[in-house]
């Protein structure tokens, strides 16, 4: 697209001014985030019930997660969220390598959670921890009275595999956008005066990294002493 | 004051501005956006009454003579779910929504056109999806996908409907976002929140719904598709689940989606009440507040559909109480429209006949939900015709008399064209007595006793159902006369002017059909909605006199 002085312009011709589009961008983004957080709602409201009614087992489930892992993959996305923070940075400043370099790091830190989680995942189907036919389930707490129903503790990994597995698809999404973001900016597509989607994927990718803080206490650490 | 006409009356609009399939197929013109839907929704519309017709035909006689209990509960599924998902979500919101909201705030095209085209996309692989699993021989579940029946025991294609309505759920949430946005971004210079149209309001507030309650039954669906395929059993008792938290949070969204599916019927309502009585709309305001605390409200009242679920006394006991608070911003609307025809002066074309219609089934629609939202009715006359009688005079009394309304009094705008006046006075009185015979011997019926999903019944309640059946028949005729009287009026009908009714309102100051761009400059408006006073609410920015009084 071209402006009247052969400049070009990236003003959509439905909008009057570039505040109105960037504004309305914005919202847009706010808005679709509000969906997501009604969408993983469902399933937080699916683990508070069955957490209240079934704590014991959920407590001795939970025991079996790895919270050294856990620790790592929070500390990773928060880094990433750093990493967003300073692609987004570079943007509105238009500094270009920067912003590649930025967007890279973030793509990076993705992989890595994602690595780090399929390497948990794999650890479950060994144990024969994830639910089907092969579903074996011990109670590893020490000194306590009884042990837990293992068809209850068998609802926490339906939830954990649906929660995490749910936020997984989306940090593969974000990366798939990262790589998008990378690709344009590396041909110069943002500029200081127009980056829209720069700032707009981090929204997403805080998002996403916020549903991990609160998937992480809930599934790891909750009963553990 | 001048009233200085938005337009110039010119040989190029939004209809021959492109040809050719690609022109219509890759538009994001939200005007032909509209028109797709249209179409494909009209579609869906009459394959879903020929499973209507089927249903009525089946209990014309008490015994079940047409089709075995199986086939019966496949019919009755798949009628509703493509009513409910395909047709009376949907339509109202993405046809006229989508065609007008610009125009009326004064904005050249929603906020995200590209966004708009792709939600008919998606809502065409959601729909093709419900309609592969019909052809591959249907589902029985009910609309209502209960758990653990669609879960675990019925052996139909449950998964290929609901992943259908899954994505069909997105189109609808790219909609309401897009409304949401173009509203509060993309206002036309004056066009203050209480300057818009009624219209504009009630679609404001169906978007409010359509964004927090759409994820819910979409992650619920999820849930009810893990469980069938991956064996994730979070409903399922075996593993401490609970089959009644899907009525909840199914409820939590199906509940609301009633007002998903009203609320733009309301907002059309006002449009038609102030246009065909040419006056402004009594209590304007409360209008407004009345269709957000609908919008809010109806998020607070699941629970009515679950008194003989086991919930808890007091629980049933707060949702009656909060199920009755929805009456009163309904009442208000109610009384308010009718308060317009006061002094109006009145004319009884088409959409005025839809629109006292309208009045008049809501009024019987509204009364039998707050006594269905009482707990000891519900409790007796639960799961009876009563239900099936009193939502269809809501989902189908109020949505359809204001998309039928709707239809007749913005064809011209949006063709071009007059339709036939007599032939479409007949249809709407046709459809009117024709809708009651049909449904009102439902609520004799309920009452009695009838239950639903049933394909047979005992012999003393066939009088009731021939009638039922009989009025059937003619709101089917009622539904076939338009489709023809309107394909006719795109071929012979009487050029459209600007302003055919005498209306106020933006949409009435351009062009008939608009412009691509709608308006030639962005007006700038002066005057609040149904100024019928001044005539017109816009004026263009180069009378600046005028301009100046924003
Ligand atoms: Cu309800």
């Amino acid at each position: 697209m071209s402006d009247s002085t052969g400049a070009t312009t990236r003003l959509a011709h439905w909008y009057r001014s570039y505040e109105e589009q960037t504004e309305s961008v914005t919202l847009g983004i706010w808005l679709f985030l509000v969906t997501e957080v009604m969408f993983f709602g469902g399933l937080f409201m699916a683990y508070t019930l069955y957490r209240s009614l079934n704590p014991e087992a959920f407590a001795a489930a939970s025991h079996h997660l790895s919270i050294f892992l856990g620790t790592v993959n929070t500390a990773v996305l928060i880094g990433s969220s750093f990493t967003v923070v300073m692609a987004v940075w570079s943007a509105e400043r238009g500094k270009q390598k920067s912003l590649v370099f930025w967007l890279g790091a973030t793509i990076v830190l993705g992989l890595a959670f994602l690595g780090i989680k399929a390497n948990e995942y794999a650890h479950k189907w060994h144990e024969g921890l994830v639910p089907g036919p092969d579903f074996v389930f011990h109670d590893t707490r020490e000194g306590v009275h009884a042990a837990a129903d293992p068809n209850r503790a068998r609802m926490f990994f339906h939830l954990y595999f649906g929660m995490t597995g749910l936020h997984a698809l989306h940090m593969i999404i974000g990366i798939g956008v990262f790589l998008t973001l990378m690709v344009n900016a590396i041909r110069g597509k943002y500029t200081r005066q127009w980056h829209d989607p720069i700032p707009v994927a981090g929204l997403y990718w805080h998002f996403v990294d916020l549903v991990w803080i609160f998937l992480f206490p809930l599934l790891y650490l909750i009963g553990r002493h | 004051m001048s009233s200085a006409a938005l337009h110039t009356q010119s040989d190029t609009n939004y209809l021959n501005d492109g040809f050719g399939i690609r022109s219509w197929l890759l538009t994001t013109d939200h005007k032909r956006i509209a028109i797709l839907y249209l179409i494909t929704n009209t579609l869906f519309f009459f394959m879903g009454s020929v499973m209507a017709a089927l249903i009525r035909i089946e209990l014309l006689t008490p015994e079940g003579d047409l089709v075995q209990p199986d086939m019966y509960n496949r019919l009755f599924t798949m009628h509703g779910v493509i009513m409910v998902f395909l047709f009376l979500i949907p339509t109202i919101p993405a046809v006229f929504g989508n065609f007008l909201i610009p125009i009326m705030i004064g904005a050249k095209d929603l906020a995200f056109p590209r966004l708009n085209l792709g939600s008919w996309y998606v809502f065409n692989v959601g729909a093709a999806l419900i309609f592969y699993s019909i052809f591959k021989g249907g589902l029985d579940t009910g609309w209502t996908f209960y758990v653990p029946f669609s879960s675990t025991y019925s052996a139909t294609n449950v998964m290929t409907a609901a992943v259908g309505i899954f994505i069909a759920g997105f189109a609808s949430i790219m909609t309401g976002l897009n409304f949401l946005v173009t509203i509060h971004r993309m206002r036309a210079p004056g066009m203050t929140w209480f300057r818009m149209p009624l219209f504009v309001w009630a679609h404001y507030a169906t978007s409010i719904i359509i964004l927090l309650g759409t994820p819910v039954v979409a992650v619920t669906i999820l849930m009810v598709g893990a469980e069938r395929v991956l064996h994730l059993g979070i409903f399922d008792p075996a593993y401490g689940g609970d089959p009644i938290l899907f009525q909840h949070l199914f409820w939590f969204y199906s509940h609301p989606a009633v007002y998903i599916m009203v609320l733009p019927a309301m907002g059309i309502q006002s449009e038609l009440v102030a246009g065909m009585c040419r006056n402004r709309v009594f209590g304007y305001r409360a209008v407004c507040y009345a269709s957000v605390a609908i919008a809010v409200l109806g998020f607070l009242v699941w629970g009515h559909h679950m008194y003989t679920t086991g919930q808890s006394p007091y629980a049933g006991t707060i949702f009656s109480f909060l199920t009755m608070l929805v009456a009163v911003p309904s009442a208000v609307k109610t009384f308010n429209w009718t308060a317009t025809l006061y002094r109006g002066s009145i004319s009884w074309e088409t959409p005025m006949i839809y629109a006292a219609a309208f009045i008049g089934l809501f009024i019987i629609g509204g009364t039998t939900g707050v006594m269905l939202g009482t707990l000891g009715i519900d409790v007796h006359v639960h799961d009876t015709y009563f239900v099936v009688a009193h939502f269809h005079y809501v989902m189908v009394g109020v949505t359809m008399m204001g998309f039928m309304g709707g239809l007749h009094y913005w064809w011209p705008k949006i063709t071009g064209r007059m339709y036939d006046a007599f032939w479409s006075k007949i249809s709407a009185l046709l459809i009117f007595v024709g809708f009651n015979l049909t449904f009102f011997p439902q609520f004799l019926l309920g009452y009695m006793g009838m239950p639903r999903r049933y394909h047979a019944y005992p012999e003393q309640w066939q009088t009731l159902n021939v009638l039922s059946t009989a009025g059937a028949s003619v709101l089917g005729i009622g539904f076939v006369l338009p489709a023809i009287y309107f394909l006719w009026s795109l071929k012979k009908g009487k050029k459209a002017e600007a302003n055919p009714w005498g209306a106020v309102g933006l949409e009435w100051e351009i062009s008939s059909p608009p412009i691509s761009h709608n308006f030639e400059e962005t007006p700038v408006v002066i005057n609040e909605a149904y100024d019928y006073q001044a005539g017109h609410v816009g004026v263009i920015p180069s009378t600046e006199k005028e301009a100046d009084l924003v």
